[in-house]
């Protein structure tokens, strides 16, 4: 389980987020939704211990700020939101870079490859990739990471920063679908998210993040609510369902922030 | 986009490059060595290095002056050649690695300068007593050059190559000017003494410089094989790399003190040779991929037999004169810096 009490984050003078508490569940999707500027990246990369931040974040256990570098890569992998490289790489070679242990199966980078669609790219050159392709080359290189999503007992993490962002609406259903998967099976997943209508579709719990602070923290159905949305992203949203229990979001043309 | 020919035209249909990669180390040792021996049977005194075997092999003593142009002055500088070949050519590979760019060169960057400054401040200010003291201010120089140069071309773990190159080109000019005020205030000998950094040259090659030089250039160089996994990682950038599992602050350190020490040796023994380290790596990465667990090994084979051999041709071209290496090294590596310019315009922001 992620655990964060009383999150806060500042850059320079300027404070990002401010007393931030928040759960996540393993075997859940855990979407991070938010206006832009409201933190959502910055949360992430707090979590993942790449930002300094004062309060405390536990995962399973660990307090993530004692835990060494490399027993975080253990237990969690992080997808960026885009990943240039600037030497020219083979699409396998930047999957098995997943491979933290020599134990690891060099079988896992071709499989990775199958599941995010990229069977045959193995030979290819990363630089040559579209936006979307390299997104799918990342998340397969972070599905070799965190291959198990229970290992010894103790569950892994996916914290992943707009994972569908660069993608088309096929490819970001299938994403959708491993990401689901590694969470069925056990494993944590928390997930930037721009797309409200994807988030209702797949996460299980949604925070909700406005104006440095959690507005509201709860299942997609409590959270994305018209009031709460609509006051979040500062225009008319409204919230509607659709056929076997699903849910769209529909911004109202007549935007206006009061 | 750079089409794949563009970027390799090694063939990686299964995108597993690692077995091709292992054949190219082979080559190249046996590359290194036969350039070792050519350049030990070569030269300008007309000894024959096949003549000196024979006559050992048969029991007779080798004449004295077959000796000490074979073991005094051949030997030492065929091994200086391959130590500052492999010293500038792993020092581009770990700095290219580092800025994560392959346009990061010793010399371009100003590290070599800033080594320069190092080992003339020591003959000038009386240092040089000691025979340590010039690699080891050269050392130094280079050090805090690098460390300086990491702060300023590099913000939030993302390096901008402009601002390297300007801050290369500063850092250049500054390390000269200083060394400019040195020359000024320094007497008769100690000119002499450096006149041949200004060149870059292996002329002065003794065993004595090998002595003290070879363990500060072999120990880091030995060491690089350890980075190699964390370069990889770290081509994905400072974040990433963490999240892999590699102490990025560590690994930054450690390369930036096995380059000073690399390239602060090597410049202290031999001066300004120029491009080794942006022209060695670039190739390997054509022939056989970036990935440093073979670049950093292949670079001090192909750096030393490449230096080896333009020491060869320095030597021999205008005999019984020599030409400074540096400038070979210079004519062949300035355009092809141009070049790897040119490809790299339409993939990063210059």
């Amino acid at each position: 389980m992620l655990n964060v009490r009383n999150l806060t984050v500042n850059l320079g003078r300027q404070t990002i987020l401010e007393n931030l508490t928040l759960t996540a569940q393993v075997g859940q999707i855990t979407a991070v939704v938010g206006p832009s500027g409201a933190g959502k990246s910055t949360l992430l990369a707090a979590l993942t211990g790449d930002l300094s931040f004062d309060g405390s974040v536990t995962l399973n256990g660990h307090d993530i700020a004692r835990t060494s570098t490399t027993r975080l890569a253990e237990i969690r992998a992080v997808l960026p939101q885009a990943t240039p490289m600037s030497f020219p790489f083979t699409v396998l070679e930047v999957v098995r870079m997943g491979r933290i242990h020599k134990t690891m199966n060099n079988r896992m980078a071709s499989e990775a490859l199958t599941r995010v669609g990229l069977h045959g790219f193995e030979g290819r050159f990363y630089q040559e990739l579209s936006g979307g392709e390299q997104q799918r080359v990342q998340l397969a290189r972070v599905l070799v990471q965190v291959w198990e999503p229970v290992a010894q007992g103790s569950s892994r993490w996916l914290f992943l920063d707009e994972p569908v962002s660069s993608l088309d609406i096929g490819h970001q259903l299938q994403v959708m679908r491993i990401i689901q998967d590694f969470a069925v099976r056990g494993g944590g997943v928390v997930m930037v998210m721009h797309d409200l209508n994807l988030t209702a579709m797949c996460a299980d719990s949604v925070i909700l993040l406005s104006n440095k602070m959690v507005m509201h923290q709860g299942s997609p159905r409590d959270t994305f609510r018209d009031d709460l949305l609509s006051s979040a992203y500062g225009c008319k949203i409204a919230v509607n369902r659709a056929p076997e229990d699903g849910m769209f979001l529909l911004p109202q043309v007549a935007c206006a922030a009061s | 986009m750079p089409t794949a020919e563009q970027i390799s035209p090694a063939t990686v249909c299964d995108g597993d490059r690692s077995a091709t990669t292992r054949r190219i180390v082979w080559l190249l040792g046996a590359l290194l060595a036969a350039s070792m021996i050519v350049a030990l049977a070569t030269g300008s005194a007309g000894t024959s290095l096949w003549q000196a075997l024979s006559d050992v092999l048969q029991g007779r003593e080798l004449s004295l002056r077959d000796r000490v142009v074979l073991l005094d002055i051949r030997a030492p500088r065929v091994l200086m050649g391959c130590l500052v070949g492999a010293a500038l050519a792993v020092s581009g590979a770990v700095l290219q690695g580092l800025f994560r760019n392959p346009l990061a060169d010793p010399g371009i960057v100003g590290v070599s300068a800033g080594a320069s400054l190092g080992a003339v401040g020591a003959i000038v200010l009386g240092g040089a007593l000691v025979v340590w003291t010039v690699p080891v201010s050269a050392f130094l120089g280079a050090w805090i050059t690098t460390i300086l140069l990491y702060r300023v071309a590099t913000r939030r773990g993302r390096t901008s190559v402009a601002t390297m190159l300007l801050a290369g080109i500063a850092l250049t000019a500054f390390a000269m000017a200083l060394t400019g005020i040195l020359v000024y205030v320094a007497d008769d000998t100690q000119l002499r003494d450096f006149t041949f950094w200004t060149m870059g040259s292996l002329a002065g090659s003794t065993w004595s410089k090998i002595y003290v030089a070879g363990p500060i250039i072999a120990i880091p160089l030995l060491l690089t094989p350890f980075l190699a996994k964390g370069l990889n990682g770290l081509t994905l950038g400072e974040a990433a790399a963490g999240h892999i599992g590699i102490r990025v602050q560590r690994l930054k350190a450690c390369a930036v003190l096995i380059v000073a020490a690399a390239t602060g040796a090597a410049v202290a023994v031999s001066g300004g040779i120029g491009f080794v380290g942006i022209v060695v790596p670039h190739l390997l990465r054509l022939a056989s991929g970036p990935d440093h667990r073979y670049l950093l090994i292949n670079s001090a084979l192909l750096g030393a037999a490449l230096l080896v051999m333009a020491d060869l041709i320095c030597r021999v071209i205008i005999a019984p004169a020599e030409l400074p290496i540096g400038i070979v090294t210079a004519v062949i590596g300035a355009p092809f810096f141009l070049w790897i310019l040119l490809r790299q315009r339409g993939i990063v922001d210059l």
